[in-house]
């Protein structure tokens, strides 16, 4: 006769909830290290932002997305003062980094720009060796004490900047001789020399292949860590990739800003659905 | 600003196909049904006949999902949209699966003598029946109250699962001879009570796609 079947008791959870996976790191609560408030601007008599009231927490990507013309790009240049290199442009309201408004007369914007540093969308690398790119910024701010300490902020810029394992051989060539990508990632290399706490990106991969435009986006992925980023970008999907936050721009105003995934997946604005659907832009 | 794009015709293009195999899905029910009632096994025949067309559109709307997603990146309600016909597709294509059920019971059901009374099958099917059309109409509209409603009355469904449960109990308990053909129907009871529950998904799916609220397993 053969013995009864019996079933072994399976293992318990100790706890009944599992543990939420997220596909993506979620950017943790963090304090704001932007506050726009009440940020008109002009050119001439021409409004180009009206009542921009927004904050921009600390390490977290924020994209800036919009039609063309919309103001996200003057919107991001106000955040270092780059408009300021116009003539006739004029801003009211404050934005303040870690609490100080900017905008203040007694700013030093050098320093300013040094703290919030700045990636074009056409990548603009000096006529000059790969090794001095990098080091031009810390040899006009006086940032490196000896030639030793010199050499290794323009080996750590490269590496955070991903660049160096392809360029640590031939720091001495030019730079003009990278590809779009490379040159890309230079720039960003160059800005990071600085060490500045904010990063601003206007579209920066805009003009690069797919694979080297998925290079720039796990860089600003891996950047979050140490720096609070604004991106503007035309490219939906890249916004929604990289960005933790979204906020939409449209004739001037500030329409919505969310977390990215509410964005694109829910936002609250019909107008902000319809530009991101393409239904209009 | 409101301009018709392309992609709202594909959009439109797949909505159509969804409700051509709504459309199929619940006259495979209808049919199923009559069959078992009038017991008519030609009417039962034929709708495991049409399955396989139900089967080919399933596989054609899953296509035309993945050639969505992958060539146009939904965002937003069309993002939700596409997600919906994801989910609720297999799900009509299993309510097809137990229409074909039904038609199985209704077909070895015939061949026997006829139990004396179908007690409230036949308006079981009618419930089930109306909130499948209920529900294939919120979805169309994007009507999130109605496709509320149709939830709410996936309760009567089963409400009348449990008397028809008991009743078949009772008469098999008291007439051991009607065992195997009350075995039969207690299993036809059991597939209108998943149809409830699958047209129950379907709404909660329009409720998201809709609101962008997520209310399965919220009560």
């Amino acid at each position: 006769m053969s013995s009864p079947i019996t079933m072994p008791k399976p293992p318990m959870p100790e706890t009944s909830v599992r543990e939420q996976t997220d596909v993506r790191e979620r950017a943790l609560p963090s304090p704001a290290k932007i506050s726009v408030r009440g940020l008109n601007f002009f050119y001439g008599r021409t409004q180009a932002l009206s009542n921009i009231s927004l904050e921009i927490s600390e390490r977290v990507v924020m994209a800036l997305i919009g039609p063309s013309g919309c103001g996200k790009s003057t919107f991001l240049r106000t955040l270092n003062r780059m408009n300021d290199t116009i003539p006739g442009t004029r801003a009211q309201g404050r934005v303040e980094l870690d609490g100080q408004n900017i905008y203040e007369p007694n700013t030093d914007v050098v320093d300013l720009r040094r703290r919030v540093g700045m990636v074009f969308q056409k990548s603009n690398p000096f006529p000059k060796s790969i090794f001095d790119n990098v080091a031009y910024g810390l040899r006009i701010n006086r940032l490196a004490a000896s030639k030793a300490e010199m050499h290794e902020r323009v080996e750590k810029a490269l590496t955070d900047a991903a660049l160096w394992p392809e360029v640590k051989d031939r720091l001495k060539s030019s730079a003009l001789g990278l590809s779009g990508g490379q040159q890309q990632r230079l720039c960003i290399a160059r800005a990071l020399a600085v060490r500045p706490e904010v990063i601003l990106m206007d579209e920066p991969a805009s003009a690069l292949d797919p694979i080297a435009t998925q290079k720039i986006e796990e860089l600003i992925v891996e950047l979050k860590k140490d720096y609070t980023i604004v991106i503007v970008t035309h490219n939906m999907q890249q916004a929604a990739r990289v960005s933790d936050r979204t906020a939409f721009f449209w004739l001037g105003k500030l329409v919505e800003v969310n977390s990215t995934e509410k964005i694109f997946t829910a936002p609250d604005q019909r107008l902000t659905e319809d530009y991101i659907t393409g239904r209009f832009g | 600003m409101d301009h018709q794009r392309i992609f709202d015709r594909e959009l439109d293009a797949l909505r159509d196909r969804v409700l051509l195999l709504g459309g199929e899905t619940e006259t495979a029910l209808q049919r199923a049904m009559y069959a078992l009632i009038e017991r008519d096994t030609p009417t039962a025949q034929q709708v495991l006949k049409d399955d396989d067309q139900i089967d080919q559109l399933e596989v054609e709307i899953d296509r035309l999902c993945i050639d969505t997603i992958a060539l146009r990146q939904p965002a937003a309600r069309d993002l939700r949209f596409v997600i919906s016909v994801v989910k609720i597709t297999p799900i009509l294509e299993r309510i097809a699966d137990h229409a074909c059920n039904i038609a199985r019971a209704a077909i070895d059901l015939n061949d026997e003598p006829q139990l004396k009374s179908f007690i409230e099958l036949p308006r079981m099917a009618q419930q089930a029946s109306n909130m499948l059309r209920a529900a294939l109409d919120a979805f169309t509209q994007g009507d999130a109250t109605a496709a509320r409603a149709v939830i709410e009355k996936d309760d009567e469904i089963d409400d009348l699962y449990d008397r028809i449960f008991h009743e078949l109990i009772n008469l098999m308990v008291s007439d051991p001879m009607t065992t195997t053909r009350g075995a039969r129907l207690l299993f036809v009871a059991k597939h209108l009570e998943r149809i409830g529950d699958y047209v129950t998904d379907i709404c909660e799916l329009t409720v998201y796609m809709a609101e962008a609220a997520m209310i399965k397993h919220t009560n």
